[in-house]
This record gives structure tokens, C-alpha cells and sequence, in this order.
């Protein structure tokens, strides 16, 4: 048999498929589909920009020396214990607790800095080979395949988000490829948002009932973070770049 | 009368040519070593962090782009300018022009976390990166002075060289905006963010390329007992005054600006006053050392006619032109990004604090051994081929000269 009457003969079953499944599907959907509100997004199926994450950072109920969000993150995503060779300043950081402290007033505050995943990020505006990237719905990442580690989108970040790996890796977690010699930042654990889990550090966070983290669609009116939002004033780092990040603050 | 012109490889036979190319291939087999040696590692055996992410090997390798780009500007003089004096050099302009990029550029690329994928930044492009216009640019700067310096040596072709002259003069001088725009596109550090970054790097670069171009000159026709007249290089010295003056004025411009914004002090506070090393590098060797004295030498009546000082005036301007470039480029970094103005702040990542960084062996070995590359092809090619005219003696290039005794 040629192979275009193979592939014709495919298309057809698919077609013969579906259309059962569709007509199966709406005999049992009063039943079974109304109770339903939402389902993970299917591997074949492409990110859509109808959604946009993010993350509000309440840092009222940000406890001082609380460093939860970290380690979660660190054992989700494989980093914080596996550079030996590198120094302090080598190490990567996904992201960091940050203490700070208003020099006039005195007023101080604990918050969690990483990727803020913004909508018009620079460190994709400089990338020269496109492998920092932003995917249609918000998340900023690094393609590890097409990365030639010049670091220019590090210098490029206004929050210091992203780290380089300066040795060999070993026992990588396969959900979160790294690799010497690329760069490398928060995910929003990508890994767990395409199945319909919060990333590590939000679940941490609520885990511990600090409840300083709310993720969710940013475009979606009925999300917890969208009332949230609505409801009360948030704040962008470094506002002023107008860059419009999806990690947004309280308290600041 | 004028002589006319013979351009003639050079005789390559003494114990000191020999010297000189064994010494160079010896500095870039070291430098292959110390660039294996990092890429086998990675780069924690270097003194670059995620703190400190351009380190030394940047600052050579942008010093060898920059200076290429300058070196270009004595053939651009003779060809776009029409002045005849500065064309006998043109052939030497264009090849130190492409053996400083081609040095510059492996350095660069050699310094990736991932030099293996070169293939990747050759095919995949991203337009809005000023990086991946500059793989554009560097590129086709080398394919431009190739032409170029070709229609200028094939004898048949020379009534085509001119309009080649003007589009490498063209391409040279977007090349170095576009080296400046690298910093001067980054928002986020106070160090940068600046339009003027670009027009400040083509005027560096007319000076750190015609600095290399006359102790290059300098030291081909003293080795090669070729006539090199004063005519000439005291031509060459004062313009190489002018360019010092010119960048002096553009950092002045640069930092009074930062100085009149507020939310600049902190940044202008550590480069003039009290950044350690950077202030120290800044004033004592880029103004001081790397700018004013240069300049004092180059204009005084009587030092400035001497050999020696001309030589130890180009030589101070590239001294000052690296520690300019280490200033920019590892100052800049070293004073921390600026998240919350009005608070103090610290993490475990280093927030709020100057960074420290001391560079390794490694990437000393990998920049010097730019340096050498980049030589080592201009010694080849003056073997090889008609680069260098037999005299440059006042009567060969200016009989007006000549006549008047100047």
C-alpha cells in the first residue's frame, strides 16, 4: 500500500474515532462533564495567551527568617546542593529571601526575589539566539538546547534572577534539565503548571499556613489572584521599567 | 619629486622574526591550554560569578573589537578623506583592522558557556538582541575590509576601492555603535543605560586603534630597518592627541550627567570616590596615567618629537584603555543593582553588596592570547603579502614636506 493511502487510511480511523468519542462523550456529559471545572492541559496541546500566571507576594505574611519558599523550590527544582566546586557567589539562585530595610524610617520587610516572569522581559529582548524565551502564557525560560551561555541576558536582568552554572552537573531532576555552561532561573515550575499544580514555593508557603503566596491567572477575573489584586493595592519591582512582571508584591 | 610607492612583504629571514613568531605561537598554545583547561571545568576556576558575569577575557575582547574598528580609521582618512598622506598605510589599516576583530572574537567566543554551539548563534537569530546584530555587523566588517583591502592591492582593481572604502567606513562606525549599544541598551544597571555609551566607544575606538596602529607601524619599520619618516608619524601622533582629548571629553560628559541625577550618585560616588580598585584604576590610570600624560608628551615641543615618547604615548593610551574598559565593564557590575531605592538590602545572593572580583590565570591566558593571535596574523600576513611600503620617508609621501624640511 502507497504511503499516502496509509496516511488517508489513518486519518480516517482517527476521524472514526473522535467522532465516537464525541458522540459517547455527549450521551454521558450531563452526567459526568458538568461536574468538571477544569483539566490539565494536554502535552500535544499549545500554551495559550488567553491565560497569563503569576504570583502575589503578600509580604505581610512574609515571616522574617522564614526561608520555606527556597528550600521547596531547591528540592522541586534540583539546585542549591549540587555545585561543590563553585563558590558562594558562583552558585546558582533560583530564588533568594531578601531582608530589607528603609534607611530613613527604619522600616524593614523579608520578601522573595526571583524571575518575575515579565510581559515585556529584557532578558529575552537580548538573548542574541532566541533561547531565552517567553511562553504564551507569561512564563519565562530558557531553551538549555540553543543557549550558548554568553550571559548577556544576566546583565540585562533588572532582579538578578538568573544564574549561570559554572561545573558539571550530576543527578539532575529530569523535570528540570540544567546544564554547565547555560543559564538558568526560576520556571514558575512549568513542570507542575502544565499539570495543573502551583509551584513549589507557593504550595511551601501555604503548607506552613503563612499563605504569602497566591499563583494563579492573571487574566482570569474569578481567580483568587485576580480578586486579590482587585481588592487591594499591589506593587511591581522596579515599577519604573514598566515592564508589567507577573510576580507582584504587598507591603512594599 | 615624489617616489612612487612600492609595497614589498617583508624579508622574514632574521633570528628576531623567528623569535617573534615562535614567542606569539607560544603565548596562544598557552592560551588554547588555559581556555581548555576552563571549558573542561567550567567556569568556577575562573573569577567570574553570577555576581561578576563579563569578567576579564570581555574586557580584552572588547578592547580588540573596539581597536579594530579604530584601526580601520588611517585607511578611511586616505580613502573617504581624500588626504594622500595617510593612504600609504591604508593596506596595514585594514589588516591590523581584521586581525584585531578576528583576535577579539575568539576571545569572545571562547569565553561562551558553550563554545561548542557557535553553529547555534550562527543560525538562530533573535533581531531585537543588539548581540545578535553585532554576530551581523562583526561579521560582515570582516567580509567588507576583505574586499576592501583586495580592490586596494589588486592593482587592476584600484579604480573600485573607493566606494569599498566608504561602506567599511560606514559599517565601522555602526560596528561601534553597536559595541557601545551593548552596554548602553542594558535598563536595568546604573552603570549603563546610557545613549552616550555608543558614540563614546566610536571615539575610544579611534583612539585604541590608532594607538596599536602606531606602535604596530613603529615597530614593523624599526625591525624591518624600513624608513619611517617624521612627516608621517608625527601626523599620526597628533591625531592620536586629538582622539585622547576627545574621549576625555566624552567621559567628562558622561559622568557630570550621572552627576546631576540624584539616583546616579551612588554608582558615581563608587567609580569617583570610593570604589578600592575601580577609583584607583579610573583616576590614576585612565585619566592620569592612560590620558593626561599621553597627552602632555604627545604636544610637548620637545618630547613630542622624540621616538621613544611617541612609542611610551601610544603604549600609556592602551594601558588607560584597559583599565577604562575594566572600569566600565567590571565596575559597572560590581555595584549592585538597584531593586529598592531608599532601603539597604541583603540575601544570601549578595544583594546590596559590592562584589569582588579577581580575576584568574585562565582568563588572562585566553585575553593575552587574543593579543598574540591578533599579532601573530599581522606578522604572517606582512610576510606573505604587499602590506608595508618600502619607505615611508618624508620625500616618498610628501615632497612638500620633504622640500621645507619639517
Amino acid at each position: 500500500m502507497s504511503e499516502s493511502s496509509n496516511l488517508a487510511d489513518i486519518a480516517r480511523r482517527n476521524f472514526l474515532t473522535r467522532a465516537g468519542a464525541v458522540t459517547g462523550a455527549a450521551a454521558i456529559a450531563p452526567g459526568v462533564f458538568l461536574s468538571v471545572t477544569a483539566s490539565a492541559r494536554p502535552a500535544d496541546e499549545a500554551v495559550t495567551a488567553r491565560k497569563r500566571w503569576g504570583i502575589l507576594v503578600d509580604t505581610n505574611k512574609c515571616a522574617s527568617g522564614c526561608n520555606d519558599c527556597v528550600t521547596a523550590c531547591e528540592e522541586e527544582n534540583g539546585w542549591g546542593h549540587s555545585e561543590p566546586e563553585s563558590n558562594p557567589e558562583q552558585k546558582a539562585h533560583w530564588i533568594r529571601t531578601v531582608d530589607i530595610r528603609n534607611k530613613s524610617t527604619g522600616f524593614a520587610k523579608t520578601l522573595p526575589i526571583m524571575c518575575q516572569h515579565c510581559e515585556t522581559p529584557p532578558c529575552v529582548d537580548v538573548c542574541p539566539t532566541g533561547a531565552s524565551f517567553r511562553r504564551a502564557d507569561g512564563i519565562v525560560l530558557v531553551d538549555k538546547h540553543i543557549c550558548i551561555g554568553c550571559r548577556y541576558c544576566m546583565m540585562a536582568c533588572p532582579y538578578k534572577a538568573r544564574s549561570f552554572v559554572h561545573e558539571d552537573l550530576h543527578d539532575q531532576k529530569p523535570w528540570a534539565p540544567r546544564g554547565k555552561g547555560t543559564v538558568e532561573s526560576c520556571t514558575m515550575c512549568v513542570q507542575r503548571v502544565d499539570k495543573d499544580r502551583i509551584p513549589a514555593c507557593v504550595e511551601a508557603c501555604s503548607a506552613d499556613n503563612h499563605n504569602a503566596l497566591i499563583f494563579g491567572d492573571l487574566y482570569d477575573e474569578n481567580s483568587e489572584i485576580s480578586k486579590a489584586l482587585k481588592a487591594q493595592d499591589s506593587v511591581e519591582i522596579r515599577g519604573d521599567l514598566g515592564l508589567n512582571t507577573g510576580i507582584r508584591y504587598r507591603g512594599i | 619629486m615624489k617616489l612612487s610607492l612600492n609595497y614589498r612583504e617583508i624579508e622574514g629571514k632574521s633570528t628576531g622574526f623567528w623569535i617573534l613568531l615562535g614567542g606569539l605561537a607560544l603565548i596562544i598554545a598557552l592560551a588554547g591550554g588555559a581556555t581548555l583547561f576552563m571549558e573542561h571545568e567550567g567556569h568556577h576556576v575562573t573569577g567570574m560569578s553570577n555576581q561578576i558575569v563579563w569578567g576579564m577575557p570581555h574586557v580584552f575582547a572588547i578592547f580588540l573589537i573596539v581597536a579594530a574598528s579604530g584601526a580601520l580609521n588611517v585607511a578611511s582618512i586616505g580613502t573617504v578623506f581624500g588626504k594622500p598622506l595617510y593612504k600609504p598605510l591604508g593596506r596595514l589599516s585594514g589588516l591590523l583592522a581584521i586581525a584585531l576583530l578576528l583576535g577579539g572574537l575568539v576571545v569572545l567566543v571562547l569565553d561562551l558557556g558553550r563554545p561548542d554551539r557557535l553553529i547555534v548563534a550562527m543560525t538562530y537569530y533573535n533581531f531585537k538582541s543588539i548581540f545578535a546584530w553585532n554576530i551581523i555587523l562583526y561579521n560582515g566588517f570582516l567580509a567588507v575590509t576583505i574586499v576592501y583591502l583586495w580592490l586596494m592591492m589588486e592593482r587592476r582593481m584600484n579604480k573600485y576601492y573607493k566606494p569599498a572604502g566608504f561602506v567599511a567606513f560606514v559599517w565601522r562606525l555602526i560596528l561601534t555603535t553597536g559595541t557601545g549599544s551593548i552596554f548602553g541598551f542594558l535598563v536595568a544597571r546604573q552603570s549603563y543605560d546610557a545613549a552616550i555609551m555608543a558614540p563614546m566607544f566610536v571615539i575610544m575606538s579611534f583612539s585604541y586603534g590608532l594607538a596599536v596602529f602606531i606602535l604596530v607601524l613603529m615597530a614593523a619599520y624599526n625591525w624591518t630597518n624600513r624608513p619611517l619618516g617624521d612627516v608621517i608619524l608625527y601626523r599620526l601622533k597628533n591625531l592620536l592627541g586629538v582622539f585622547i582629548a576627545a574621549v576625555l571629553y566624552f567621559v567628562l560628559v558622561f559622568n557630570l550627567t550621572n552627576l546631576y541625577a540624584t539616583e546616579h550618585h551612588g554608582i558615581e560616588r563608587f567609580i569617583l570616590l570610593d570604589g578600592g580598585i575601580y577609583t584607583k584604576l579610573f583616576w590614576i590610570v585612565q585619566i592620569g596615567i592612560g590620558s593626561l600624560l599621553p597627552l602632555a608628551m604627545i604636544y610637548h615641543p620637545t618630547v613630542g618629537k622624540s621616538r621613544p615618547a611617541i612609542a611610551t604615548a601610544a603604549a600609556l593610551v592602551i594601558v588607560g584603555a584597559f583599565a577604562q574598559l575594566y572600569v566600565i565593564l567590571i565596575g559597572g557590575q560590581a555595584y549592585p543593582l538597584v531593586l529598592f531605592p531608599g532601603y539597604e538590602v541583603s540575601s544570601a545572593f549578595f544583594d546590596g553588596q559590592i562584589t569582588s572580583y579577581s580575576p584568574s590565570i585562565w582568563e588572562i591566558a585566553l585575553g593575552v592570547g587574543g593579543i598574540a593571535l591578533a599579532l601573530l596574523i599581522v606578522t604572517v600576513a606582512v610576510r606573505v603579502l604587499r602590506f608595508l611600503p618600502e619607505t615611508l620617508e618624508d620625500a616618498a609621501i610628501d615632497p612638500h614636506a620633504a622640500g621645507s624640511g619639517k
